[in-house]
């Protein structure tokens, strides 16, 4: 049974499965958008945090870091009470829909990726904070100067998103619904094939996930290299 | 902005006197050298000069009145270099400016030109040796066209040709009609380069004369032994 699990698996795999390609396709499709939200609004909030000098800049990183291991069922909660019907945004009707997925998994990276950004900045911004200042910098432009300087190293914090929104089922379960051809992903399709007792597809998910992240993780790990031998 | 009236300026962390009264005028031309030994507050009294760092007492008058928002510039000793190219961080200095892109990186160009850097346009800067950092460091702060330019020790550590290309853009950029204040550990780069030479000791200016006659006649007893290398070390600091 274990062996022909695996075996099983693989043929699903190797045909190419269209069930299975559809599931992956939309998992790269929201967390990927997440991920892109996320660095566009995480890195910028982690270097304001690292940059800025204003009161309750020492609360908002604690509460930055705090939030970085939030359950992925809270955020799950908390965005769908904003999007069901009677909420704030129900009249959107983005409930059950990708785009709900995408908005919840954004709210879960965001701290994640801004913790890491204030971290990986600040410690470039003592080196130049007075060069900067001598040259009149403004603290958005020092903000845009340290994350371009930053680039690389902050593909941590990107990587860091990916992973963190590819590998979450409770936000994704609880506002898309893991409705068939619609809302499934990845990680929902497991949970669910799993409990109905398809292993063969809930493996084959299982083993596209991981070789994803790994794949994602070596090209950056050949990115950063690249970078550190370029720019020492 | 000239002329630069320092008036009893002093900076006293925790209550030990770096600067004690510190007085200098500077006026619109020239390269001014500070010389002294080690901690005797020569890095302080430049920071305090662009900003950096607020004074405990004492003022500078800026042509009679406060110091512009623009127009000072500084190069410190281990310039930082964005991990980018060459042209990227020179040009920089012109971002804060609101120069448009194309602009900024043209006129970069023309500066790398004059620093014989051209042809390092794309490398990346932190590779740079130590020499070539610190001419563009120069070259950063020469694109904004700064009225006073403060450098610190901008050759310690570079070997004698590198110096001597070092000295011939910061005269380059004096004769573009900055105004030069730079500290200095070398007293043959101060005969090169100094039209004065302020002498600080213990906090205060033991000494502001004409570079000739801080070699040939000090009046102070601080500046000869200095001369000669043999300031006792507890003369730069106050217990
Ligand atoms: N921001 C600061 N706060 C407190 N103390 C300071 C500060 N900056 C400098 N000092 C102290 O002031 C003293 C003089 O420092 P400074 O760097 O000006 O010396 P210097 O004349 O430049 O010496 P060197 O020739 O070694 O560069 C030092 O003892 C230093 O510790
Ligand atoms: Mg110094």
């Amino acid at each position: 049974m274990f062996t022909s699990t695996f075996t099983d698996a693989f043929a699903l795999l190797a045909t190419l499965d269209e069930r299975v390609a559809e599931i992956v396709w939309l998992s790269l499709k929201v967390s990927g958008g997440a991920v892109l939200l996320g660095t566009l609004i995480g890195l910028p909030l982690g270097a304001c945090l690292a940059v800025g000098r204003f009161p309750g800049k020492n609360l908002a990183s604690v509460l930055v870091n705090g939030l970085m291991g939030l359950p992925s069922v809270v955020v799950g909660v908390v965005v769908y009470l904003f999007l069901s019907r009677s909420g704030p945004l129900g009249g959107f009707g983005l409930l059950y829909t990708p785009s709900a997925m995408v908005i919840a998994q954004t709210l879960l990276v965001i701290p994640l990726m801004a913790a890491i950004a204030r971290q990986v900045v600040e410690d470039v911004w003592q080196r130049y904070a007075e060069e900067l200042a001598v040259m009149r910098f403004n603290w958005w432009q020092s903000v845009t100067t340290l994350l371009y300087d930053c680039r690389y190293s902050l593909l941590v914090a990107v990587l860091a998103g990916l992973g963190r929104a590819m590998s979450e089922v409770g936000a994704v379960m609880i506002v898309g619904g893991n409705i068939d051809r619609a809302t499934r992903v990845m990680t929902t399709a497991i949970a669910l094939e799993t409990s109905k007792g398809d292993l063969p597809l809930a493996i084959a998910l299982g083993m596209v996930l991981v070789l994803i992240i790994l794949l994602l993780n070596a090209l950056a790990f050949a990115l950063r290299h690249w970078a550190m031998r370029r720019f020492g | 902005m000239f002329p630069i009236r320092i008036q009893g300026l002093s900076f006293a962390p925790q209550d030990r006197a770096v600067l004690d009264g510190v007085d200098m005028t500077l006026g619109d031309e020239g390269i001014t050298l500070i010389l002294g030994p080690n901690g005797a507050g020569k890095s302080v009294l430049l920071r305090i000069l662009c900003g950096l760092v607020e004074p405990s007492a004492g003022e500078v008058s800026w042509g009679g009145g406060a110091r512009p928002a623009r127009g000072v510039m500084m190069v410190f000793q281990h310039p930082m270099m964005l991990r980018a190219s060459v042209l990227d961080n020179v040009a920089l200095g012109l971002k804060p400016l609101g120069v448009a892109v194309a602009e900024r990186r043209r006129r970069g160009m023309a500066v790398l030109e004059r620093i014989g850097l051209a042809h390092r346009a794309r490398d990346s800067a932190p590779q740079l040796s130590g020499g070539e950092k610190q001419r563009l460091a120069l070259a950063r702060a020469w694109l904004t066209r700064p009225r006073l330019l403060l450098l610190d020790e901008p050759t310690a550590s570079l070997d004698p040709s590198a110096t001597a290309e070092v000295e011939r853009i910061i005269r380059e950029i004096r004769t573009d009609g900055t105004r030069i204040l730079m500290v200095t550990h070398n007293l043959g780069q101060a005969t090169r380069l100094g039209d004065d030479i302020v002498f600080l000791a213990d906090g205060r200016v033991c000494e502001h004369t004409l570079t000739q006659r801080f070699f040939s006649r000090p009046t102070s007893n601080e500046a000869r032994l200095f001369i000669q290398g043999e300031l006792p070390w507890n003369l730069g600091f106050r217990s």
